[in-house]
């Protein structure tokens, strides 16, 4: 364990590991309390349109994933709010566009797509500074929302048409949290992957919801499951030569599978 | 005295369609008023306006002194329809109660804050429902809590929609008596949407009739006057008979 701490791109990826599951699991259990489970991997998806489209034109592909995703999470939040459509219908034809957009877009590229399969499965060499940057900013985003956002949006969650009778803008609020979301979402796929992204945002906030009784204590433990999970599974990986993403993922499923033990026992 | 409330020809279109016209009333403090329609008829729009959920077309609606969604803080108390809330919620009824201090969620709640919760919660008998997670909450209870929390800031006007919705007879009765104690010890205002004719019969101070438009206002036996009844319902019926008016 302390040979893996002397590689730079471990120290890098471990830093990632607690930047992205401490921020995907705090955003998370808004995911999972309003039944948006679903919103991961649209989110994801489409950010692999933006992915795509930036190996397209030769730039970093993150600085054009991160509008494209943002705009996809505006629209979705739109549609949900202004026509008689399902937040999951709405998810699920951007999801379907995003992915033919990005296919697409690597057809028309005439070169080997090798960097397009980093951003699908995730890669903890593929971390870079930039990277770290952009995660630790949007972690530092995410901390800036707890003292007025988190009580908001948690108030709206449990009770949407109370919250707005208190006068808070929840559709304004709403709009905040879906960008915030598509933010930590493309931080994210480059270590993670595109297709195993939507677990960060829904199972520790899922194993959370299992075994706490109050929603600021699901928040805390989220965070810290998401936390805990990411780098145990980033060791293993580097242990067992595994792939970061999948076993950090099924590091969580551990944790899921234990806290439902423990919720069945409790009762809860 | 000025009225709490006070309606003149309000309307309000939903997309292509009227929903609610030509209403004009106004509730004084100390009243209680039930508004009474067949199902359809506008009375939860009516509500959703006059909080400020739902634009007015037309009209000039003043509450609790102001426009509607211009009121002071806490110069509204609103008990919503308990099927709007999430009953998966991981809450403790005392966290609802205390929400309403800072208008967001609590996060900590700290000794000041759950004594003013639990002086909320003891002066609508629910003391004891405190540290009980919201899911577990019968109708009746969470409907209790909920008065709990919109009587928590000494509102001038209070709202409810259907609350006797999930409640047994008795709990129906301890309800109306909090709020007929509401509208005389604190000179409130209280205006509630309501399906039961016989509590709007025994305790309203006041009935509006309606069907997209009023048909009638004024004390129980005048609004629910037989012909009122036919014009909202299409027949007299079994309400009619209930309250004998």
């Amino acid at each position: 364990m302390m040979e893996a701490l002397a590689y730079p791109f471990f120290q890098r990826a471990l830093l990632a590991a607690v930047l992205v599951g401490a921020t995907a699991s705090y955003l998370g259990v808004f995911v999972v309390q309003r039944r948006l489970s679903f919103l991961g991997a649209g989110l994801a998806h489409a950010a692999f349109g933006g992915v795509a489209l930036g190996l397209l034109l030769g730039t970093e592909p993150l600085w054009v994933a991160l509008p494209f995703t943002v705009f996809v999470a505006v629209a979705i939040n739109w549609i949900r709010r202004h026509t008689r459509l399902a937040g999951d219908t709405a998810v699920g034809v951007f999801f379907a566009v995003a992915v033919a957009m990005g296919l697409v877009f690597l057809s028309l590229r005439r070169s080997v797509n090798v960097d397009a399969f980093t951003y699908l499965f995730g890669s903890v060499l593929a971390v870079g500074p930039t990277d770290l940057l952009l995660g630790g900013a949007t972690a530092l985003l995410a901390v800036a929302t707890l003292p007025r956002l988190w009580g908001r949006w948690a108030y709206a969650t449990f009770d949407p048409d109370a919250a707005r009778a208190d006068r808070l803008p929840v559709d304004r609020d709403d709009y905040l949290l879906f960008v915030l979301m598509a933010v930590a979402v493309v931080v994210s796929v480059k270590m993670v992957g595109i297709i195993l992204m939507a677990a960060f945002l829904v199972i520790p906030a899922a194993c959370s919801r299992l075994v706490t009784q109050r929603f600021v204590m699901m928040t805390g433990l989220a965070v810290l499951i998401g936390v805990i999970s990411s780098v145990a599974g980033l060791f293993l990986a580097f242990e067992a030569d595994l792939p970061s993403g999948a076993t950090i993922v099924l590091v969580q499923a551990a944790a899921f599978f234990g806290c439902a033990l423990l919720g069945m026992r409790r009762g809860s | 005295m000025n009225p709490s409330i006070a309606i003149e020809k309000l309307a309000v279109r939903l997309g292509q369609r009227d929903v609610l016209r030509d209403i004009t009333f106004a509730a004084r403090p100390g009243e209680l008023v039930a508004v009474l329609g067949p199902n359809g008829s506008g009375k939860s729009t009516l509500i959703r306006s006059l909080i400020g959920l739902v634009p007015l077309a037309r009209g000039q609606v003043r509450i609790a002194g102001a426009a509607p969604g211009a009121c002071a803080a806490g110069a509204i108390g609103y008990v919503p329809q308990i099927k709007s809330m999430d009953r998966t919620f991981p809450a403790q009824a005392i966290e609802l109660v205390a929400s309403v201090q800072r208008n967001a969620w609590p996060g900590r709640l700290d000794a000041a804050r759950r004594d003013w919760s639990l002086k909320a919660l003891r002066r609508v008998g629910a003391e004891h429902l405190a540290d009980r997670q919201v899911s577990e909450l019968s109708g009746g209870e969470l409907q209790r809590v909920y008065l709990a929390r919109a009587l928590a800031t000494d509102v001038q006007v209070l709202i409810l929609d259907e609350p006797e919705t999930g409640i047994d007879a008795a709990g129906t009765s301890d309800l109306y008596a909090l709020l007929e104690s509401y509208c005389s010890e604190q000179q409130g205002t209280v205006l509630l949407v309501t399906h039961d004719w016989d509590a709007a019969m025994h305790h309203a101070s006041k009935v509006l009739l309606l069907k997209q438009t009023q048909i009638s206002f004024g004390t129980p036996a005048v609004a629910l006057a037989e012909e009122h009844v036919r014009a909202a319902f299409g027949h007299v019926g079994h309400a009619h008979g209930v309250t004998g008016a």
